[in-house]
């Protein structure tokens, strides 16, 4: 169904390649590149060898092509379907797109079909008119490279206003939430989507060009106990970082995990749920941080 | 012997070699001895060429360990996605594909098979040695083309005629594939669509976001594909607890999505146990779709009524239909400036009540089929957990040995606040 060879880099570099020899272009400098560019490591070993030397009978010796057409196919009935599926998820609206063609098609699947079953409760308001507005002006600005003036609220209740010039929108799916990552902002690289209120689009200037916020990188040792399953559900669990693993003896491991500095309490939290498998053996402040908790836990004195 | 190619024709075999480089990273070649040594090379050089920078390799008195190690917050689209791009093909195959499209260009071009083939020898003859497709060959590549929905069979008379399939002529969806490909259930699906896109500019990352599902899209889709016909499906089942895999007959209801562990499981029917029970999708393989049955929408609406109940994906029923619930009940402690415990604990909980004894006090009670599924999400809470009850004795107690050994780990024996 899905992994299928129409769907593979080889054809959609060849398609690409034949493409550009139906407009003229035969270096093969230029046609070894799209294979570089879309396909992988070492298939510049294979794909031009093949076409040359009329294993794939697509290109002739001369580097011409009986090809007549630049090369394209319709969507598969599963990538319909796919499409289908994904124009009722609620967040679709968030995009100014009409799904017309898809009347007759049968979804991949339905939002009943599957549920995130441990994301959070308070995820942003896809469906309101006022936070779609303000996501497309948002996406609009990114992609016109052009500075926003928005006003949020804070925790206090309070309307802050502030310009900016947007970065990216990232998404957490555990949040459910989007946070703009922008440069320029006072109060911070990162805006809560759901907190802003108001935002427009405003002349560029004031924003001296700067790169892309790059928040601290740490690292954390974790020394992992593997009973109770922890090895797996420890590596799973933070197998969205960059990290390395190292084993000690039979049932013990050192990990060691690159993570935002911005993300420190998360990280403690994270790691204190998985008990005593897990001990953070380095460094010493990380592990002070976990220790403090534990002193604070034990004056609790746990009924 | 076969030559080595960086094309696969099976992706189970690359599946767990993956899983293994990316999730644990820590074993040496010697210790893949399930598999040959000549094929554990060639599966680390292919994904060394599908995942570039993304592979690493560290020096070890065992020997050498290859990992896979990718930040997913940083990496933009799912670099997995790759292998799933990497089916292997005949010489015949990919020359055929493309003629086939070139000859059939527009959908208005309705030609039966001998016209076809007649067109494909004129294609073929400026080769020097060029290639002969028979009458059987492209028929079967026209059947499976059909089956994919590219290409459009019709009877007219006693002829079958072919053309393209009509395009859908969406706008420009570029937004939207960059972004459902990664949250999306089979992203992959998405990735193919972008692939055909001339400008794909990003505007989205991903954070807290796992990509190893994207090994397991075949049989996502699959499973979706048996929810949408209401089917039976059998499936291989391998379990941590046996070698061997097994085969078993089940009814698929619905998928059930972890974004705080990246696992995903299939809670489905089993008619051998008269159970809905939880399997992980990483541990299944080979999904054959068997008839409709008439109890999916009944044993769906079961499952609806059992997800109040649930923290995670357990199921506690007998075949008999009896539930053992279990009980829990836990008080937590907040300082003045601490109103995002009360936040955490109403948007993380996901069945149960929070309620507030007074204004430093707060208690959590739930009634699930399985507490010990929600100990990871009270340890989070540690440093204020004041009270604690469990139903499950033996898990309240393992609780609190588990607290008593992090104390000792930690080397905390006098508390100084």
């Amino acid at each position: 169904m899905i992994f299928n060879e129409i769907y593979s880099v080889y054809y959609n570099a060849v398609a690409k390649i034949i493409a550009q020899i139906i407009s003229g272009e035969r270096d093969e400098k230029e046609l070894n590149q799209i294979v570089y560019d879309n396909a992988f490591g070492e298939s510049m070993l294979t794909v031009l060898p093949s076409l040359k030397s009329e294993k794939w009978q697509l290109v002739r010796a001369d580097m011409t092509t009986p090809i007549k057409h630049k090369p394209t196919m319709p969507p598969t009935l599963i990538q319909k379907q796919w499409l289908k599926a994904i124009s009722l998820d609620p967040r679709i609206k968030l995009f100014d797109i009409e799904f017309n063609g898809l009347d007759d098609v049968e979804p991949l699947f339905t939002p009943a079909d599957y549920i995130i079953y441990d994301k959070y409760g308070d995820g942003d308001p896809f469906e309101d008119e006022g936070y779609i507005e303000r996501f497309r002006t948002i996406l609009s600005a990114l992609k016109e490279k052009q500075p926003l003036k928005i006003k949020t609220v804070n925790r206090k209740g309070n309307i802050i206003s502030m310009s900016l010039m947007p970065q990216r929108l990232e998404y957490s799916e555990k949040d459910d939430k989007f946070r703009l990552i922008n440069i320029g902002c006072r109060y911070g690289g990162t805006v809560n989507l759901a907190r802003i209120v108001s935002c427009e689009k405003c002349a560029v200037g004031g924003f001296i060009q700067q790169n892309s916020p790059v928040s601290e990188k740490r690292t954390v040792t974790l020394r992992i106990r593997d009973d109770r399953n922890a090895l797996e559900r420890c590596l799973l669990h933070f197998a969205h970082f960059e990290k390395r693993a190292e084993r000690v003896d039979k049932k013990h491991y050192t990990v060691h995990i690159k993570y935002d500095k911005d993300d420190e309490t998360e990280m403690v939290i994270r790691i204190l749920s998985f008990g005593p498998m897990v001990e953070v053996i380095g460094p010493n402040d990380f592990r002070n941080l976990i220790i403090e908790r534990l002193q604070r836990q034990k004056s609790c004195e746990l009924k | 012997m076969s030559s080595y190619s960086e094309l696969i024709k099976n992706f189970e075999k690359i599946r767990s070699y993956m899983r293994e480089f990316y999730v644990y990273g820590f074993k040496s070649r010697e210790e893949y001895d399930k598999k040959s040594a000549r094929s554990y090379d060639d599966e680390r050089r292919r994904m060394e060429s599908w995942l570039g920078d993304h592979m690493s390799f560290v020096r070890t008195p065992e020997g050498k360990n290859v990992f896979i190690s990718i930040d997913s917050r940083v990496s933009g689209h799912n670099p997995f996605y790759k292998a799933i791009k990497a089916k292997s093909f005949t010489d015949g195959d990919i020359t055929l594909h493309f003629i086939l499209f070139d000859i059939l260009h527009s959908s208005d071009i309705v030609l039966s098979l001998p016209e076809i083939l007649k067109e494909i020898d004129e294609y073929l003859s400026g080769f020097k040695s060029p290639m002969m497709f028979d009458e059987s060959t492209v028929r079967k590549k026209l059947k499976e083309y059909i089956e994919q929905g590219v290409i459009v069979g019709e009877k007219i008379g006693r002829k079958m005629m072919y053309c393209r399939a009509d395009d859908i002529g969406l706008p420009d969806i570029t937004d939207i594939l960059n972004f459902y490909s990664e949250v999306a259930p089979c992203g992959v699906i998405g990735s193919f669509l972008l692939d055909k896109e001339e400008d794909k500019t990003d505007y989205f990352s991903f954070k807290h976001h796992y990509i190893t599902s994207a090994m397991d899209s075949g049989v996502l889709a699959m499973l979706f594909k048996a929810m949408r016909e209401k089917s039976t499906v059998t499936v291989s089942n391998t379990s941590r607890r046996a070698d061997e895999p097994r085969k078993i007959r089940i009814i698929p209801l619905r998928i059930f999505i972890s974004v705080q562990n990246g696992r995903q499981y299939l809670l489905a029917y089993q008619p051998e146990f008269n159970v809905i029970k939880s399997f992980r999708i990483d541990y299944l393989s080979n999904v054959k779709i068997e008839e409709p049955t008439p109890r999916f929408d009944e044993l769906r609406a079961e499952l609806d009524k059992m997800q109040s109940k649930m923290w995670g994906v357990t199921a506690k029923k007998n075949r008999y239909g009896e539930e053992r619930i279990e009980h829990i009940d836990f008080t937590v402690k907040i300082d003045n400036s601490e109103e995002h415990i009360v936040r955490r604990l109403e948007r993380e909980k996901r069945v149960g009540q929070v309620e507030k004894i007074d204004d430093r006090t707060y208690r959590f009670t739930a009634d699930v089929y399985d507490t010990s599924e929600m100990i990871p999400w009270i340890r989070t809470f540690i440093c204020r957990i004041t009270e604690l009850h469990f139903s499950n004795r033996t898990v309240e107690n393992q609780f609190k040995r588990d607290i008593e050994e992090m104390y000792r780990m930690y080397g905390i024996t006098e508390v100084e606040i």
